[in-house]
């Protein structure tokens, strides 16, 4: 059974506490929301579970296996794949190039050629542009660039760091809908950090809030649409 | 004899390129000016002597164990010296080349004294006809091998996974991180490619300039001048100014005496650096790692 469970992570920049104490559960094939205002610390859980930052204490469990600590290159290897905030798509490297890194650890050459011919079905603009170089391609397309790159891990989990972030509405309906095709198709578990909370409690089963780098709510998506607390004290939006 | 001499300084001007080409190697992973690339060449040249004369190894069998033991050196560098001060500002990765220069090429004087040598294998001056113009065999080969050289580097940094993660690190190194890439192995393959790329220049230009400890300053600076074309970023933009160089000092040395041949290449770089700042070849703005 391959969920995760994340339970008291701290975590550090130098001196600055990003994270005092975060707690959250990501079944198998569910799609949970990690919503929270800047800086509350979504960013940092993400990468705690990639490998990217090492909490200091607390336990992430991935599969029933400890996995907090670990290198990217392993826990990516156990199929976590994380889609950074900001895209940050290789611009001086070919879209099919971009996906090929996405599927680093892998050596299934029979796997990763198929895994590059649904993403590309996936996103047929991505086939029609896999020559060009990833600077140059619109921002809805780098996003679609940046979600085909982490499936290229072949992941169980797949987090992604604010996808809708700087895209037109009509997009990000888009990429909400493939979202909640590929958990379907995939078998996949997605674990979705975002401002734009109407939309990810839409697609999503189960959410939390995180505020000053702990978990303040959490709830099904529809408990936490009717909170008006959600809103008010942690998102400051209405 | 136009034909010739810029035939001639092609030849000269691709031994530039590889150098060239090394320089951005490392620079383009590692923000690092290393100063030092010129001396794994030096160190190359000497053990290619010892290889040749004291082992009695054969041209080839030389050419290969130079290679590997500036790959050694290039590595050894990188871990031991660079390593501990990669997260540094360019400054001191600069200056610790430096430091990196003066150590080479005093161990080189102690070890193997500070006169020139003559390296056992003589330059090839047996001229043959190309294109109709004349060019000696040695030239020649250095054209080749430099030709294949580049070629081998294009396909390992366009068909291999290695080298398409090489321009991934350089592109991004945190994003290539998370992808699983191991950025600090990356870095060190860098440093050991810019040995193996010394290797070559090293028995190349032996037989040419003879070997000793500063054999390599001048052609350094004339591969960093060429490296600057190209924004210190662009292989292309690299290889281009070095062919410009080559044949630019050879027309000078040619037309208007020899004595004008080393400052065509600082003259260049004046004007280049006057008009187009960013390099020949335009490279985007990059942000700072
Ligand atoms: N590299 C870093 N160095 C120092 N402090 C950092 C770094 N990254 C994040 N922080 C700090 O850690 C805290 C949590 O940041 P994090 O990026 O996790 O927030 P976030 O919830 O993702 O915010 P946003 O919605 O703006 O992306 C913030 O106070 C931030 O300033
Ligand atoms: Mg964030």
């Amino acid at each position: 059974m391959s969920s995760l469970i994340v339970e008291n992570i701290k975590a550090n920049y130098g001196p600055i506490t990003a994270l005092k104490d975060t707690s959250l559960v990501v079944p198998e094939k569910a799609i949970v929301t990690l919503l929270g205002a800047n800086g509350a610390g979504k960013s940092t859980t993400l990468k705690c579970i990639s490998g990217v930052v090492k909490p200091v204490s607390g336990s992430i469990t991935w599969a029933n296996k400890e996995i907090g600590g670990q290198s990217p290159n392993s826990i990516t290897r156990k199929g976590i794949a994380q889609v950074p905030e900001g895209r940050r798509i290789f611009k001086d490297l070919s879209v099919t190039e971009n996906l090929e890194m996405g599927g680093y650890t892998r050596s299934d050459r029979a796997g990763i050629e198929a895994d590059l011919e649904d993403i590309f079905e996936l996103f047929p603009r991505l086939k029609e542009r896999h020559k060009q170089l990833g600077g140059s391609l619109s921002g809805g397309e780098q996003q679609m660039l940046a979600i085909g790159r982490g499936l290229m891990a072949d992941p169980q989990l797949l987090m992604l760091d604010e996808p809708s972030l700087g895209l037109a509405p009509i997009v990000v309906s888009q990429i909400f809908e493939t979202l909640q095709k590929l958990v379907e198709e995939r078998e996949l578990a997605i674990l979705l950090v975002e401002q734009n909370m109407k939309m990810a409690l839409r697609v999503s089963s189960f959410g939390y809030v995180m505020r000053l780098g702990q978990i303040m709510i959490s709830g099904s998506s529809e408990e936490l649409e009717d909170n008006k607390e959600v809103y008010e004290s942690y998102l400051g939006t209405a | 004899m136009l034909g010739q001499q810029i035939l001639s300084g092609l030849a000269t001007g691709s031994l530039y390129a590889l150098t060239a080409i090394a320089v951005v190697v490392v620079f383009r992973n590692t923000r690092t000016i290393n100063l030092a690339q010129g001396d794994f060449a030096m160190v190359g040249a000497f053990l290619g002597i010892i290889f040749l004369k004291e082992w009695g190894m054969n041209y080839f069998a030389m050419l290969a164990l130079v290679v590997l033991c500036c790959m050694a050196l290039g590595g050894f560098v990188e871990r031991v010296v660079m390593r501990p001060v990669a997260e540094s500002d360019w400054l001191t990765l600069f200056t610790t080349t430096i430091g990196v220069y003066y150590i080479l090429h005093g161990m080189a004087g102690w070890i193997w004294g500070r006169d020139t040598k003559a390296f056992p294998v003589s330059f090839e001056a047996t001229p043959v006809e190309v294109f109709g113009a004349l060019i000696s065999k040695g030239h020649l080969y250095n054209m080749a091998i430099a030709l294949l050289i580049g070629g081998v580097l294009w396909t390992f940094f366009t068909k291999t996974k290695q080298g398409i993660a090489m321009r991934a690190v350089t592109d991004d190194p945190e994003t290539a991180y998370l992808m699983g890439i191991p950025v600090k192995f990356i870095v060190t393959l860098t440093w050991v490619m810019a040995g193996a790329i010394a290797g070559f220049i090293g028995v190349l230009m032996a037989p040419i300039i003879y070997v000793s400890p500063e054999m390599m300053d001048e052609i350094l600076i004339k591969g960093y001048v060429a490296a600057v074309f190209g924004g210190l970023y662009s292989f292309r933009g690299a290889v281009i100014g070095a062919l410009m160089i080559g044949v630019a000092e050879n027309l000078a040395g040619g037309y208007l005496g020899s004595h004008y041949k080393t400052s065509v290449a600082f003259v260049m770089i004046v004007v280049l650096l006057a008009f187009r700042p960013q390099g020949l070849v335009g490279i985007q703005e990059r942000r700072e790692i």
